[in-house]
């Protein structure tokens, strides 16, 4: 099956009878969106000419200053607002960042699974991933520096690792303080550009956020952030923390693309920081993701077949699901489509087409009681996939009596036979 | 555009008013993304001709809407199971909606792939040999078993897909026995019953039928020529993956006996308004039947709209004549 197919059974998504828990959207719903409306309005009505306007390339001045505010919850406390790049959304930071870096053929380490979003962004650049194993722990330190070391006797160039530490997307996991350390300390012996990509860091169901990479070292680490979570991914604004030199190559790129960010939602963006309660507004989005994390952990507890397995995320949006030995998420999605479930197979989050046996399910839309249901009807899938794989991955084929090409026996054997059709001839 | 001619069956029922058409498209199937595509090329080719039309799902809202705006005819441009297994026209025809199309029955054995084949193979027209097996046979005789004497009486390569559905998919090619198996498992991921079928080498065709009034007339065959050398939903679907000819390039003899081969399919399922047969034309000029859609793509990279074009038709002009036809008439 290829991707066109893919996308292809992805449209019936839109219907309300398919439980969707395949795409990663926010629950925007949960904002006070008059409030929200309000503000807007009054940013077009009383500053028009200024949030209407060309902005600067680099970003709004006073949203930098806020950016700067908000990287400290994670520990980043000595960024400076002439480091921060606004972009359109952190996929565009991600994009200029590898524009930046990478020539055709340069390598760059990212966790197995990865972003399937940096992953089309890596491709675009001609870029090599080479994936590196991850755990219940994040990013394994070990394979990493088994990985280092096999491009540089491969004589491979790393330009960066890509990574995102808190609650995985697609794995939920989340990089343990020591990890964090023993990645810093690699970093720093291999000569190692890190890429963190943070978009769930604040979404954390039962601690504080773990300080960020960029909070241990400043000059090996860019640091990618989003508003997209913690505010509004509609209106696409997110950043870059990187050091000046590497800033003032990703402002001429960022002007190249876009000339500006869009001036209103980087406006919008600070005066909802400035105005509005955002660390509540953060709270009251974990909580109502934490409820659907329960809601889908439990209901796999309780339905799952035998020899599934699955990541338990302690924040963001993502269960990273194993089937039993043998099934294949993609070939699987026909009878998900059908049992009006939809999952995200794995292979998409792998540069090297591993992965057939994952798929992501997303616990950020659906409410808990749709998302029950979802997994209903996910393990009466899973179910039927394994009846049929019990009935024919037995099957010996080199035992055959008689294999020979058509046509090269008996001519016309007429219909060997039509199950029903002579009922309904 | 041209008016359409008024025909001795519909010019009682026509409507007084200009025609409102309302066109399904979408569906809860496998094949809504194709399906979304002819709806919307439907739309851009009603507009064209200046037809009153609009675009629906079949969904909840779908009854409710027809009675309280009816519409003087449907056209389905749903694809998969809801548009073409007879169920939706089957419910049209219970709330007296007309729609263009073939009846609810012969759509239930047109969909139904093997049971379409011993049909065609009845009136006399070539089909490959095969079997359409469930997975309770498999699990019950045993796979192996089965699979065995399947390779023993066809032989290789085979073709394995799902014994409904469209556009290619879950459909495989299999060369080497080694493979079925697999290919097995992931055809019924789509449906309980797979169709084994003899592959056949030999050129594709796609043979359109339509019928605006006077007797289904075969329009030229278009050639399939898929720069993959499979017809998979890729190369059906992504512009420039395929090259098609229209008509196609194969002697007239040929040509002849493939539009007659499609008007006799045609005829024996009992199917209406429109059609489209997919057949292979083997080395020696033999027109091999190989299923037939009552609900042709009408994407802008479907057959039937190449075909019709061939023929010096108008998509939007031919959809209006079908709904002219139909408009007014239950059946």
């Amino acid at each position: 099956m290829k991707s066109s197919e893919i996308r292809a059974l992805f449209s019936v998504v839109s219907r309300p009878e398919v439980v969707s828990l395949a795409g990663g959207m926010p629950a925007v719903t949960a904002l006070p969106l008059d409030a929200v409306g309000s503000m807007i309005g009054d940013l077009v009505s009383g500053m028009g000419a200024q949030t209407l306007q060309y902005g600067s390339g680099q970003g709004d001045p006073r949203l930098r200053e806020r950016i700067c505010d908000v990287m400290a919850l994670e520990g980043i406390t000595d960024a400076s607002p002439s480091e921060v790049v606004v972009t359109v959304g952190s996929q565009q930071g991600l994009d200029l960042v590898t524009r930046v870096f990478i020539d055709p053929g340069d390598v760059i380490l990212a966790e197995a699974p990865s972003y399937v979003g940096a992953l089309g962004v890596f491709q675009a650049a001609q870029a090599r991933v080479r994936h590196v194993a991850m755990d219940d722990d994040g990013l394994i330190p070990e394979a990493l520096e088994e990985a280092l070391q096999a491009c540089r006797a491969a004589g491979d160039r790393v330009k960066f690792l890509y990574t995102v530490p808190n609650f995985h997307n697609p794995a939920g996991v989340t990089l343990t303080e020591p990890r964090r350390e023993a990645i810093i300390a690699l970093a720093e012996q291999y000569d190692l550009l890190i890429i963190e990509d943070n978009p769930y860091g604040l979404l954390g169901f039962e601690h504080e956020p773990i300080r960020a990479l960029r909070a241990r070292n400043d000059d090996r680490v860019i640091y990618l952030g989003s508003f997209s979570k913690t505010f509004s991914p509609g209106l696409r604004v997110g950043w870059v923390l990187a050091p000046l030199a590497v800033r003032e190559k990703l402002v001429l790129a960022t002007e190249a693309q876009v000339l500006c960010p869009p001036s209103l939602t980087q406006y919008a963006v600070a005066r909802y920081l400035d105005t509005q309660p955002w660390r509540e507004q953060i709270k009251i989005f974990t909580e109502l993701y934490r409820e659907r994390r329960d809601a889908t952990l439990d209901s796999l507890q309780a339905l799952m077949p035998a020899g599934t397995t699955w990541t338990r995320p302690d924040g963001g949006f993502y269960v990273w699901l194993k089937l039993p030995h043998g099934l294949d998420a993609k070939l699987m999605q026909p009878r998900a489509v059908a049992a009006h479930v939809a999952y995200v197979p794995g292979i998409g989050f792998y540069a090297d087409g591993q992965g057939r046996e994952y798929m992501r399910l997303s616990y950020c839309y659906p409410e808990p009681d749709r998302i029950r249901e979802g997994v209903r009807r996910l393990a009466r899938v899973v179910e039927a996939e394994l009846e049929l794989h019990e009935t024919f991955d037995a099957v010996d084929t080199g035992t055959f009596t008689a294999v020979r090409p058509s046509g090269a026996g008996p001519s016309i054997i007429g219909p060997a036979n039509s199950d029903r059709s002579g009922d309904q001839a | 555009m041209s008016e359409p001619a008024p025909t001795a069956v519909d010019t009682a029922a026509r409507p007084a008013h200009p025609l409102r058409a309302l066109v399904l498209a979408g569906g809860l199937t496998f094949e809504r993304e194709v399906s979304l595509s002819s709806g919307g090329q439907v739309m851009e080719a009603l507009h064209r001709a200046r037809v009153d039309a609009e675009l629906h799902d079949a969904d909840a809202e779908l009854l409710p809407g027809l009675s309280a705006h009816p519409a003087d005819a449907v056209f389905i441009a749903l694809h998969g199971a809801t548009g073409e297994d007879g169920a939706l026209r089957a419910v049209l025809d219970l709330a007296g909606v007309p729609y263009v199309g073939s009846p609810a029955a012969a759509c239930r054995l047109a969909w139904d792939k093997p049971a379409a084949k011993s049909v065609v193979r009845g009136a006399g027209l070539a089909t490959p040999d095969w079997v359409a097996l469930p997975h309770s046979t498999f699990r019950e005789l045993g796979a192996g078993a089965v699979l065995d004497l399947i390779v023993a009486r066809l032989g290789l390569p085979l073709m394995v897909k799902p014994a409904s559905g469209g556009s290619a998919l879950g459909a495989q090619k299999v060369s080497r026995v080694e493979d079925l198996p697999a290919a097995m498992v992931s055809s019924f991921a789509y449906g309980d019953t797979v169709l084994v079928e003899r592959f056949i080498e030999g050129v594709e065709l796609a043979l359109s039928v339509v019928d605006l009034g006077e007797g289904p007339e075969a329009l030229p065959a278009v050639e399939i020529a898929p720069e993959s050398g499979v017809f998979d939903y890729t190369s059906r679907y992504t512009p420039g993956l395929t090259e098609y000819h229209a008509p196609a390039r194969v002697p007239d003899d040929v040509a002849a006996r493939a539009a007659e081969m499609a008007l006799a399919a045609h005829r024996a399922l009992g199917l209406a308004d429109l059609s489209r047969t997919d057949a292979i034309v083997t080395p020696d000029g033999e027109v091999h039947f190989l299923e037939v859609n009552v609900s042709p793509g009408l994407t802008e990279t479907s057959m039937f709209p190449m075909a019709l074009e061939a023929a010096g038709y108008e998509l939007g002009d031919v959809l209006t004549r079908l709904l002219t036809h139909r408009a007014g008439s239950t059946r």
